[in-house]
């Protein structure tokens, strides 16, 4: 019996990120800050022919904005950047309550993080990652 | 004990409230006292000529002298009212600074500062020239004589200084400070915002030349704030603000301002948040600094014992619990302090986590943020426990071993 505070898939990327580490190779970078929280990221992405080859991110910040930047980075790497967007505004759209089934399917792991639309202090720190991704797309384009 | 006087723990009597820090709860003699006043006695103050109006001005005046003995100011005249320690912070730096500072002048504020008593002197600094320097503590939260000494110059126009830091709680020896100061002809602002509502404090032997405090923090009413001022640089300094209240006379082009303290108190004025604080001071009074510093400084000790046989917990400031005051700030290994008041609110236990209003502070000790456990007259052992059950759960809640 276990009295954890956040779900498993939650708790290990946050334990355990893949993605928490600089890239040299990166083709564009992106920094994204909650300045009330403290949470503070740098997303960066190697992109070529429009397609997301590697990326990471950088710095520090709650379980929360941990988890799902790396969460995001597992399921964007491969990737279109077209798909990569509409993930982005899929994740945004599980986040504000609005999303169907079939269209959480699409986020595989990133579901995880669904209960956090309950909590409203912290969806900005969910939203961080995917934010900077945002941007950092639409910068590149 | 003491928390019978508080009507929102019978509100919520599972929630233990430990960010006093950064507002107090109020006790009923404050509501009803703010109640009674708007139920008998509101009024334009000042101006009417009325018998409501007269009745508004005495409990306002009233209020001001209750201040007065409070902080053992010489004069009402040196009783400023205002929102709170920052809009009095923000009075001495853009009246008395402004007017005073200039191209050459050094203004040095302690690195542990507030946001509300350094973003003031930076603006200050940026307006007039004058150069904006950093008096460091070491890692610990100790500022000494000699560090002082060494940083004042004979162009060090003001020191910026609080009473207790509101990440350390460690109490700065603030009567040593003015004295030293006062050799160089510098002047000391003092924040006095978590020091007043805690123990005696008596201006005129701390010899500082301006004090200030919230009342929100000291179980009076939010939106009402004290800045005490020695009378002769009062005296001398321009209105911050401007409009009614504050003259004396008007015409198309000029004016002649107030006396004190009314010509630093523009416009209508908070009656009712005055008439909160004085009862406010009445209450702190009823029960005694001896008896409020006892309690206060015995919870302190026993929940710091505790934390430092906890794995993986950090204290943050003084090895001592004496020099803590109330207020310990930690971190946890591994864990973002938003996590660990995430992990206390499902507690019930309400923590602060974050930079304090201390970003330079948290920059020079080199962690982004912490989380911070504060104490006021109404916590009890129990609330301790409560506290320590969930910060031993901390690290396995995240999923640590252990």
């Amino acid at each position: 019996m276990t009295d954890n505070f956040y779900n498993e898939v939650l708790l290990d990327h946050n334990l355990h990120p893949q993605h928490l580490h600089d890239l040299p190779c990166a083709t564009c970078s992106h920094a994204g800050l909650n300045p009330s929280c403290g949470d503070e990221i740098t997303l960066h992405l190697q992109v070529e022919n429009n397609i997301v080859q590697s990326g990471s991110f950088t710095g520090v910040g709650c379980a929360i904005s941990q988890a799902s930047a790396d969460i995001m980075l597992d399921l964007i790497i491969g990737r279109s950047k077209d798909e990569a967007m509409h993930l982005a505004s899929l994740f945004k759209k599980m986040i504000a309550g609005e999303i169907t089934d079939d269209e959480l399917d699409e986020l595989e792991e990133a579901g995880a993080l669904q209960n956090i639309s309950k909590m409203p202090a912290r969806v900005k720190c969910a939203v961080l990652a995917w934010k900077t991704l945002e941007l950092l797309l639409h910068e590149s384009s | 004990m003491l928390k019978q006087d508080f009507p929102i723990f019978a509100a919520y009597p599972d929630t233990v409230y430990l960010d006093t820090s950064a507002t107090s709860q109020k006790p009923k003699a404050v509501t009803d006292a703010v109640a009674q006043y708007y139920a008998t006695e509101n009024a334009n103050p000042l101006r009417g000529l009325y018998d409501l109006s007269v009745r508004a001005t005495d409990a306002y005046e009233n209020a001001r002298a209750a201040v007065r003995d409070f902080i053992h100011a010489h004069s009402t005249k040196e009783i400023i009212f205002t929102r709170n320690a920052t809009e009095s912070l923000n009075l001495v730096a853009y009246s008395w600074g402004r007017e005073n500072l200039c191209r050459g002048d050094e203004i040095l504020v302690a690195i542990s500062e507030h946001h509300s008593n350094l973003v003031p002197w930076q603006i200050v600094s940026q307006k007039t020239g004058a150069k904006l320097r950093y008096l460091e503590c070491d890692k610990t939260g100790l500022y000494t004589e000699e560090s002082l000494r060494n940083a004042l110059t004979p162009h060090t126009k003001i020191f910026a200084v609080a009473q207790i830091s509101n990440v350390f709680g460690d109490l700065n020896p603030i009567q040593k400070f003015a004295e030293i100061c006062h050799q160089n002809n510098t002047l000391i602002v003092c924040d006095g915002t978590q020091s007043v509502p805690h123990m005696p404090v008596d201006v005129q032997a701390l010899d500082v030349d301006f004090l200030a405090f919230s009342g929100h923090k000291m179980y009076a009413p939010m939106g009402i704030g004290v800045l005490y001022g020695k009378r002769e640089l009062l005296e001398e300094m321009p209105p911050f603000l401007s409009g009614g209240e504050m003259i004396e006379y008007v015409q198309r082009e000029s004016a002649t301002y107030a006396e004190l303290p009314h010509k630093f108190e523009a416009g209508t004025v908070n009656v009712g948040g005055a008439v909160g604080l004085h009862a406010a001071i009445n209450y702190i009074n009823r029960i005694g600094f001896e008896q409020i510093q006892k309690l206060e400084n015995d919870l302190t000790a026993l929940a710091f014992a505790q934390m430092r046989e906890i794995p993986g917990v950090q204290i943050i400031g003084a090895e001592n619990a004496e020099q803590h005051h109330g207020i310990i700030t930690f971190a946890v290994d591994g864990v973002h302090p938003h996590d660990i008041a995430a992990i206390f609110d499902a507690d019930n236990v309400a923590i602060r986590a974050g930079h304090h209003c201390a970003q330079p502070l948290h920059q020079f000790l080199g962690v982004p943020s912490t989380a911070r456990m504060s104490l006021g007259l109404y916590n009890d052992e129990q609330d301790i426990e409560r506290f320590i059950t969930t910060l031993k759960s901390v690290r396995r809640r995240m999923g640590y071993d252990g």
